[in-house]
């Protein structure tokens, strides 16, 4: 009995531990990312280039280019969108108590996925516009989802479950129809709007670049804090919603407002860079097993990690083995996160893992 | 409150003396009586087969049911309206088959899974037989459905495999939970690497986007022909597991207490069940909502019984997927617009009004 007090700080202590372990590996990573690589930058030039590119001083031909404009924003950016999906992915899974919940599954990545194909085979769009189109649809069909399971909500019974299970067989059948409408227009398109089609709708980060990043890093700086705020009542909640209203948790409310940091969190992400594959999925259940409980900043940077890596590999490794085919980074997200999946699975003595 | 209760009262109404005869109250959950569930059966029979005759009398060229009647009787192979009659069967046959196929086999994985997002395409079926489709156009050439069929169910059969292998890894067997997961890292993997070969490959992207709809048009017997023995035998595990369902439904370990072996069980269910939505995928393409959605529908009707769930979506997912695929080839005259797309159109509002509707949609 008078152990388990220490113990239970121990393994808090523990956790914080592994988090900045987890940190420490993106910072890691990130400079993996931009020093190394088919193109190579030693540290003094990276930072020559640096203070070249803010003073607007002396730049190094050729180096200056693929760092400022292209390794960087897309260490910027997948460092972003892989802490945005990870956190997403987490507050989904944990509020819906689902763990097949994601943005993916929920419809938010099909409307962004939808109003995309749209922008690109019908109105021939690019860059910015794409996302543009990706985040309202995103936002609009997260918002018709929503409406769609709260309104029952009202009038249903008061089980935990209910509304939560509601929103997900909305979103799961919201999600079907625009699925169908994507499929449609790319048997519709022709054949080379559908290749870059297929390419955003794999989730790439081939086209990166510095204004993307900034929208990026505003829509964060509000987004992270606002999760720090909800994380206290999300905990809550999880206890189920009657218990969660007996501590005097305003349930309504705070779902709602969970639902709107997580929705846009991931509509923020995939407007950047298309629905990555995968890594809100993936990072809640990595991080749980790496830190030894639910932790949302670890998910995060688990999702960080993810991202990083696996477009160090699609712009680095798969050009030399598919004849310089640079891959959308969701490909690999895919193909590489899911046996490290199915490896946490075999491998869990933990019956919810 | 209000509102619980003037359902009740209706509902009491409306079921009369049936609710009487079956004495004390049954399970609070179950909508509707016995025998009221079976007239709405025999109704879905009803309306499938009048779907059924008019999918073979609708489309571009319309045919007077008369000549329809004509046609299957007294074919005449001079008259250009029996010839288009005939040519509309082997889709009529396919819609049936797949719709049905897909339906049961949604109803059984949602109670192996216990979880409202569990639909076919979870045991990794739908990405199995995706990836094996594109290795077949992009290694050895194939374009045409019947070429794709047996890629199609061999690389669903071994996904499926794979996946119910991996989850009864470890120490507690394939519990509902380890089955969609691995079911769902398993598709992503998959889908992946068929996206590397699609990224890389325009040509296969080019044959491949046709049959990822999936649909019902332009297939004739040489590919209807070959599933049916799979979709029999799958139909007839799958309709047999009412009642394991229904104990599987209370959890593993009250199942296990009412004398289940759960995972015997359990394993022979998902047999059926890939067989089923491996055959339908095969032959159709990967129509993902019909076995997803139509389950939840039923339920509205059925209550949480699987004796009356599985038949109901036997019959209910074709009655989707055969209008879905009717109404397809009229809205885009002169086109059509593939059955895959259809249901998900059609079904998906049909489905939002359920949803709205409140009643329990839980598992």
């Amino acid at each position: 009995m008078t152990l388990a007090p220490v113990m239970e700080q121990r393994r808090g202590r523990l956790s914080l531990n592994r988090t900045a372990v987890l940190a420490a590996g993106v910072v890691i990573l990130f400079a993996v990312y931009v020093l190394l690589g088919s193109y190579t930058v030693t540290i003094p030039d990276f930072f020559r280039i640096l203070a070249a590119h803010l003073t607007g001083g002396e730049k190094i031909p050729g180096a200056s280019f693929i760092v400022m404009e292209n390794k960087l924003p897309r260490a910027v950016i997948g460092t972003m969108i892989g802490l945005a999906f990870g956190l997403a992915g987490a507050l989904f899974q944990t509020m819906l108590r689902n763990p097949l919940a994601s943005p993916d599954v929920i419809g938010i990545s099909y409307g962004a996925s939808a109003a995309a194909v749209i922008a690109i085979v019908i109105f021939g769009a690019s860059g910015a516009v794409v996302s543009g189109a990706a985040l309202a649809g995103a936002l609009a069909v997260a918002g018709l989802i929503y409406a769609i399971s709260a309104g029952g909500a009202l009038r249903g019974t008061s089980r935990g479950s209910a509304a939560g299970n509601r929103l997900v067989l909305a979103g799961v059948g919201i999600a079907a129809a625009l699925h169908a409408v994507v499929n449609f227009l790319m048997t519709r398109a022709d054949i080379r709007t559908a290749a870059d089609a297929l390419v955003w709708l794999n989730g790439s980060l081939n086209s990166a670049n510095w204004d993307r990043a900034g929208v990026l890093f505003f829509a964060l700086v509000v987004l992270i804090p606002a999760v720090a705020v909800i994380a206290g009542p999300l905990r809550i909640l999880e206890l189920g919603d009657d218990a969660a209203a007996g501590l005097g948790v305003r349930v309504n409310a705070s779902r709602l407002a969970l639902v709107i940091i997580a929705v846009t969190l991931a509509a923020v992400a995939t407007a950047a860079a298309g629905p990555v594959a995968f890594v809100a999925f993936l990072a809640g259940p990595i991080a749980r097993r790496f830190t030894g409980k639910a932790s949302l900043p670890a998910s995060a940077l688990v999702g960080a990690l993810i991202v990083l890596a696996a477009d160090y590999f699609a712009a680095n490794l798969a050009p030399l083995l598919l004849d310089g085919t640079v891959l959308p980074v969701g490909v690999i997200t895919g193909a590489l996160g899911a046996p490290f999946l199915l490896w946490l699975l075999v491998t869990a003595n933990r019956k919810d893992a | 409150m209000t509102h619980s209760t003037t359902t009740a009262a209706s509902r009491g109404g409306d079921t009369g003396t049936a609710v009487q005869v079956k004495g004390p109250k049954g399970p609070s959950r179950g909508p509707a009586s016995g025998g009221k569930r079976a007239a709405w059966l025999l109704a879905a029979v009803v309306v499938l087969a009048i779907l059924a005759g008019a999918s073979l009398a609708i489309g571009a060229r319309g045919i007077p049911l008369g000549t329809v009647w004509e046609a299957l009787t007294s074919f005449d192979p001079a008259n250009g309206d029996h010839a288009v009659v005939h040519a509309r069967i082997p889709r009529t046959v396919l819609g049936l088959l797949a719709g049905g196929a897909l339906g049961l086999a949604g109803a059984a994985m949602q109670g192996v899974a216990r979880n409202p997002l569990a639909d076919p395409g979870i045991m990794g079926v739908n990405a199995g037989a995706a990836l094996a489709v594109v290795t077949g156009i992009y290694v050895f050439g194939v374009a045409t459905f019947s070429g794709y069929i047996w890629f199609a169910f061999i690389g669903a059969a071994v996904a499926a495999v794979v996946v119910y292998l991996i989850a009864s890894l470890g120490r507690d067997g394939a519990t509902p939970v380890k089955l969609a997961l691995a079911g769902a890292a398993l598709s992503a993997g998959l889908y992946s690497l068929m996206n590397v070969i699609l990224v890389s490959s325009q040509d296969t992207l080019d044959r491949f986007r046709f049959w990822q709809v999936g649909g019902v048009a332009g297939r004739d017997w040489s590919v209807v022909l070959p599933g049916i023995p799979f979709l029999a035998v799958g139909a007839v595990i799958v309709l047999l597991t009412g009642r394991i369902l229904n104990s599987l439904a209370l959890g593993d370990d009250i199942a296990r207490g009412l004398g289940q072996r759960v995972g015997l069980t359990r394993a022979v269910t998902a047999l059926g069940i890939v067989l089923l939505c491996g055959t339908a995928t095969a032959l159709a393409g990967p129509i993902a909502f019909v076995g997803l959605v139509v389950p939840h529908a039923v339920r509205f009707l059925t209550g949480p019984d699987y004796r009356w769930i599985l038949p109901f979506s036997l019959v209910a997912a074709p009655v989707l997927l055969l209008a879905a695929d009717i109404i397809g080839r009229v809205v885009l005259l002169p086109g059509e617009v593939p059955a895959g797309i259809m249901t998900a159109l059609v079904g998906a509002p049909v489905f939002v009004w359920l949803i709205r509707r409140g009643k329990g949609a839980g598992l």
